[in-house]
């Protein structure tokens, strides 16, 4: 019964935020409101009987994902910095911050104080990451090494996409 | 099932929707790719919750599969946003309509 009172009040959360990260005009602002919406969907994720991929939700999109974005927005410098809206964030920029965030911390402290004992304490269903672990690595092991033969793609396309421009200059400066 | 999966599929189907709204109206190129994170996180909702509603571990393991996806893409995605701010000093999508092949 609270898991189910929870999940709702998540899901207000989670579309809440992602309103919020999409009317921005600061990209900065959006990237944060993100992350609380990836958060909730990570407890969410929880409450659905997956405790591997809340936690990786949270490792991998909040804590390398959305911080490659942050890094490349502050890096270009696009953020608006008109002199108007340089005044102190209002009551308008606070409410929905304190709003979403109070749900979010109150959510999270609920479900750490759930007795683990109790019906309500964990999901009726979980995939444990030993199960996890077993059907990733014996079911789905061709999917394993595609996954990383295309990771290295990226890494590769991403490195020659960023050193393009400074080799053609490099090869201006020569000639 | 701790709510009917109707209810979770109403819920990723607005996510979509938001990042779908989001890619279409935006004309930043940072707010673009925020858009799809956010579809692709609708997906992933959606994935879990077949997950936990047929009791099977596989739709877990499709998530884990579309977040090395996702990385990939933001990957080679930002790398095109700092190569397009380098030629043009912007980012803004109504500056590259002039693109060939």
């Amino acid at each position: 019964m609270i898991a189910t009172l929870m999940f709702y009040l998540l899901g207000a959360v989670a579309l809440g935020a992602t309103v919020m990260a999409i009317i921005q005009r600061n990209p900065v602002y959006a990237v944060i409101y993100l992350v609380k919406s990836i958060f909730s969907l990570a407890l969410i994720f929880y409450l659905l009987g997956a405790p591997l991929i809340a936690a990786l939700q949270v490792i991998i999109y909040a804590g390398a994902i959305m911080v490659l974005f942050l890094f490349v927005v502050m890096m270009l410098e696009v953020t608006p910095t008109n002199a108007a809206t340089r005044t102190a964030p209002g009551w308008f920029h606070w409410g929905p911050v304190l709003l979403l965030a109070l749900t979010l911390v109150v959510l999270t402290l609920m479900l750490i104080g759930l007795d683990p004992a109790s019906a309500e304490g964990v999901p009726r269903w979980h995939a444990s990451p030993r199960d996890f672990g077993y059907a990733l690595f014996k079911e789905y092991a061709l999917a394993v090494k595609i996954i990383s033969f295309q990771l290295s793609f990226a890494a590769v396309g991403a490195f020659h996409v960023g050193t393009t421009e400074r080799r053609r200059a490099r090869q201006e400066d020569v000639s | 099932m701790i709510v009917p999966m109707e209810h979770l599929l109403i819920l990723a189907t607005l996510l979509f929707a938001l990042g779908l709204g989001c890619v279409l109206v935006r004309r930043n190129l940072i707010m673009i790719l925020i858009g799809v994170e956010i579809m692709i996180n609708s997906v992933g909702l959606v994935l879990v919750g077949a997950s936990a509603f047929w009791q099977q571990v596989d739709g877990q393991i499709m998530v884990l599969i579309l977040m090395a996806i996702t990385a990939a893409e933001v990957a080679i995605g930002l790398a095109l946003v700092v190569y397009l701010h380098q030629q043009k000093k912007s980012i803004d999508v109504g500056i590259f309509d002039e693109m060939r092949g």
